[in-house]
């Protein structure tokens, strides 16, 4: 490839792909930098995959354009492209050794027998399956088959890598390493990767920026601190998880700020620039679960929400409290364990809900 | 308790009778294929081989068996080569009339043999082929195909479409995808299927009798020597034919039984 690697590495320009009738990506746009590694994020049928195996040139777009360093490739075919991709269900080649498996595309590239050994074995011992070398593919473990289709993908030294939804044939405590290990593989080789998942817990824990989709369009696209700090719309709040949605209407409170009034009792925040919020217009509030105080008296500082424990839930070290307020909203809290050791938190108790103004924020109507 | 035991032994004495009952026929062939007597009488008249020697002495049966194995050779490898392809098609596309086209790839067997006989013989007629191995060879890659397609196609059935895509993915052409990942995966198929394709040639009667001519194949010399005169060598030659089929038929079996196994195993 001797084009000028200037600019972003792969655009998806307003493409749509259509199935028959169905449209399964309506118009997604977005870019990916040379070494990003990017999670495309979204429920089941959200058009995530087939964004991804269009980016493989496994289907064709419809419409729009995919180019790589400026070159549009949406009919270049799948073996003429350097993105190689690692399966859901590995789609590891049955009938072959592991170490075949992982030779696979070098011998396509027409690399030498014996120096495609040596790079195989290079990379299988990267990833811990040198052992296994010999053996076929149908005596490994799940985790073993993950990491031979890695190294088969990898071994290509491709400047990106393509991951269909890596981790969710696994189990909990395999996902676990094995996420920390991509994020460590990312680093090291410096390429591109980029992700299909449907766990926004996995893309924010490896992903520099996420893309979220839903019903073939891009929803939000940013780093995981952004937009979970920052949903743009109803969706992204309540996909991501961990947000209190509150909906009222708004009143001017002054200095900048916006009073919202709704079944969940009141609250301030800051008043947004852009859109602009008349008095008495419809709002959600958003308040993140983990910004969110408990208390068992007022203090008279920030909003201040009476509500009544329903149940507590601990996962490790972090607990989350569900509480119900007197005008019957739904309100979570997520604490670590030891800062609500305590108060007392038993089903029925009265506490206060707590949050600092700056907080919260809207969602656009 | 004592119930499902009588019931168990009924079983077992019925799958017994059933088995007597196919396979006698060809036992008395095979025991009266050694017996020194002339006519297929008890007791038996001591040990001999002595129709087996005439059988191979018979310049006639020679000919016959190398016609049958030549035909049989050629249909299996035309015939698995043909299903194969008429089945990878079948799994990789999907088209405008494919009901059909399966339909009538797997038609053959279904038409009467006489009548596929009768349509030879014209049609090879016409085109200077009948009386020739290789027109017979024609007759039974028609018979014998859609065999190797119904194997190859289950098969291919538990390839996942993904494994292709990943090839492709990895670099690998749509042609090297089928010679490097389609046909070793279904070697276990292919192999059986050129057995039992050749088992199904070597059988076959009525089309051979119809196209072959002068050019005999086993089956047809078999009912040649039949209309002529009872011999105890027909029985030698059943015998013979008996072995080389289920041997062929036993190894395609072994090969699918295998096929099967390993699918299994592979189910993640």
């Amino acid at each position: 490839m001797t084009t000028t690697k200037a600019g972003p590495m792969l655009e998806i320009d307003r493409v749509a792909k259509r199935y028959g009738g169905t449209l399964a990506v309506a118009e997604v746009s977005f870019t990916i930098g040379k070494g990003e590694f990017i999670a495309l994020m979204g429920p089941s049928g959200c058009g995530k995959t087939t964004t991804l195996r269009m980016i493989a040139g496994l289907d064709t777009p419809s419409e729009g354009e995919i180019r790589l360093w400026g070159r549009r490739i949406n009919e270049d075919a799948p073996w003429e492209r350097d993105a190689p991709l690692v399966w859901q269900n590995y789609a590891l080649f049955p009938f072959l050794s592991v170490v075949k498996n992982v030779e696979f595309g070098l011998k396509q590239r027409r690399v030498p027998a014996a120096e495609r050994r040596k790079k195989a074995m290079e990379w299988m011992e990267r990833l811990g399956i040198a052992g296994f070398a010999e053996r076929g593919v149908d005596q490994l473990s799940g985790g073993q088959r993950q990491r031979v289709a890695l190294a088969r993908a990898l071994a290509l030294e491709p400047e990106m890598l393509l991951l269909d939804e890596p981790l969710s044939a696994l189990d909990p405590h395999l996902r676990v390493r094995m996420q920390s290990e991509l994020v460590r593989l990312h680093r090291e080789l410096g390429i591109t990767f980029v992700c299909v998942t449907h766990s926004h817990s996995e893309a924010f824990a490896m992903a520099d920026r996420v893309v979220i989709m839903s019903e073939g369009r891009v929803q939000q696209i940013g780093a995981p601190r952004e937009i979970y700090r920052r949903a743009s719309n109803r969706f992204v709040a309540e996909f991501v998880g961990g947000n209190n949605l509150f909906s009222g209407t708004a009143s001017s409170a002054g200095n900048g700020a916006l009073r919202v009034e709704g079944p969940f009792g009141a609250a301030l925040a800051p008043r947004p620039s852009e859109p602009a919020i008349h008095d008495g217009a419809a709002v959600t509030l958003v308040v993140a679960a983990d910004r969110i105080d408990i208390a068992s008296a007022r203090s008279g500082i920030g909003n201040e929400i009476d509500a009544r424990v329903v149940t507590l839930e601990v996962v490790g070290s972090s607990a989350t409290v569900f509480l119900e307020t007197a005008g019957g909203v739904d309100l979570r809290v997520q604490r670590s364990l030891h800062e609500i050791e305590n108060t007392p938190l038993n089903p029925g108790q009265a506490v206060i809900a707590r949050w600092s103004q700056d907080e919260g924020y809207f969602l656009p109507a | 308790m004592s119930r499902a035991l009588l019931r168990r032994a009924a079983l077992l004495v019925w799958t017994f009778l059933v088995f007597t009952f196919i396979f006698a026929p060809i036992i008395s062939t095979i025991v009266f294929s050694f017996n020194a007597d002339r006519f297929p009488s008890l007791p038996w008249g001591g040990f001999s081989l002595q129709w087996y020697e005439a059988v191979f002495a018979d310049a006639s049966v020679q000919r016959g068996l190398v016609n049958s194995l030549i035909v049989a050779g050629a249909t299996s490898v035309i015939a698995t080569f043909l299903g194969f392809a008429a089945a990878y098609v079948d799994y990789r596309y999907r088209f405008f009339g494919k009901a059909a086209y399966t339909a009538i790839v797997a038609l053959p067997p279904t038409v009467p043999v006489v009548i596929l006989g009768v349509a030879m013989l014209t049609f090879e007629g016409r085109i200077g082929l009948s009386g020739t191995l290789t027109g017979v060879t024609v007759g039974h890659v028609v018979l014998a195909a859609p065999f190797a397609m119904a194997l190859v196609r289950m098969r291919l059935a538990d390839l996942d479409p993904d494994i292709e895509r990943a090839a492709w993915n990895l670099g690998a052409t749509p042609w090297s995808t089928i010679t490097g990942v389609v046909i070793p995966f279904c070697l276990p198929a292919i192999l059986a299927s050129i057995f039992l394709t050749a088992a199904v040639s070597f059988d076959e009667f009525m089309i051979a009798w119809f196209v072959s001519g002068v050019n005999e194949t086993l089956p047809v010399r078999v009912l040649a020597m039949l209309q002529g005169q009872v011999s105890p060598r027909i029985n030698a030659i059943g015998a013979l034919v008996f072995a080389v089929s289920m041997t062929l038929v036993v190894a395609a079996q072994i090969l699918l039984g295998r096929n099967g196994r390993r699918s299994k195993e592979t189910q993640p």
